[in-house]
């Protein structure tokens, strides 16, 4: 988890003019928690067991982050961006040229990317895709209200309609009582793997 | 065709939760003209409307469960990538662990790192 990295990260450049947001797409605020808590936080760090954010900026996997600049415009679209190496046995990236990349960026030493540079490399969510996150987010209402069951159902559909985003298939599993980290997920992380990774779009580099 | 008596059905328009009396027969659902007013936000014929033709009308993807008496109605995909690509940052407002809400507009002036994560 690095959130102690973009809390830092938020400590060192906030005098220039910079905020880390942060989001949890958890089940509930009590998962969420321990992580927060460790972080000592000083940044806002959001929980989102609805979806929310997902649903907004077409997030298919965690972490993806977005940068915003000061007018409130998408200066750099979703990408995957580790703060620290943990998982780069598995991802194959490196955390330091996106770290430099972000400083670069909020100290104006390298121009933002062009609106049509952006443009061309936001991810934008298909039929099926909100297909998936309408059955999701009955499903959550639905587990909202103790019919666990019946969520399950709805989980199940929209695992069906988009079945390489994370967010769903296996941020629904602590909702249907299957391990995030067991063989579920193996098997959807091979399946993704094997149609060529589709998450990781290589962007404009830093 | 068997058709219920009204009953008590839940819509989800984008999470704003709406009652509504409907009527069920053969998996589907039937809304009044006043209350397909009330989701479509335009005149109705004095018909009865089913549900899935009206978010069909609508563009609008629709999650249903008849015996649960709910659906939620989502949002298309069309809307959600008009939206993004105009590079406007959508808008929302999220709670943290205090609940004390947050909205990400509070920021205007700065420049954001938004992340999304999980524990999963």
């Amino acid at each position: 988890m690095d959130l102690p990295v973009w809390q830092a990260l938020y400590e060192e450049l906030r005098p220039r003019g910079f905020v880390v947001v942060t989001v949890a797409l958890d089940r509930d605020p009590e998962d969420a928690r321990p992580w927060i808590e460790r972080a000592r936080p000083s940044h806002p760090t959001l929980i989102d067991p609805r979806h929310v954010v997902a649903d907004l900026y077409h997030v298919v996997n965690v972490p993806t982050s977005v940068w915003l600049d000061e007018t409130g415009r998408i200066a750099r679209p979703q990408d995957v961006a580790f703060g620290t190496d943990t998982f780069r046995h598995v991802t194959g990236l490196a955390s330091a040229p996106y770290l430099a990349a972000l400083r670069a960026w909020v100290t104006g030493e390298v121009p933002p990317l062009t609106a049509a540079e952006v443009r061309a490399c936001l991810s934008l969510p298909t039929p099926p895709d909100q297909a998936a996150r309408t059955e999701f987010a009955l499903g959550r209402w639905l587990f909202e209200q103790g019919r666990v069951e019946a969520a399950a159902r709805h989980f199940d559909e929209a695992g069906a309609l988009a079945p390489h985003d994370f967010t769903i298939r296996r941020g629904t599993m602590p909702m249907r009582g299957i391990d995030p980290m067991g063989p579920a997920f193996r098997s959807m992380f091979e399946a993704w793997r094997e149609a060529g990774q589709p998450y990781y779009r290589p962007l404009p580099g830093p | 065709m068997a058709v219920s008596p009204a009953t008590r059905f839940t819509i989800l328009d984008d999470w704003r939760l709406v009652e509504v009396p409907a009527r069920i027969g053969d998996g589907r659902v039937w809304l009044g003209p006043d209350e397909a007013w009330i989701l479509a936000g335009q005149g109705a014929g004095p018909e009865d409307v089913d549900l899935a033709d009206l978010a069909a009308s609508l563009g609008r993807p629709l999650a249903l469960d008849v015996p649960e008496r709910a659906a939620f109605l989502g949002i298309a995909a069309e809307t959600r990538g008009r939206a993004l690509a105009s590079l406007e940052a959508p808008d929302f407002t999220l709670p943290d662990l205090d609940r004390r809400p947050h909205a990400l507009s509070a920021q205007r002036g700065r420049k954001v790192l938004l992340v999304a994560y999980a524990s999963w």
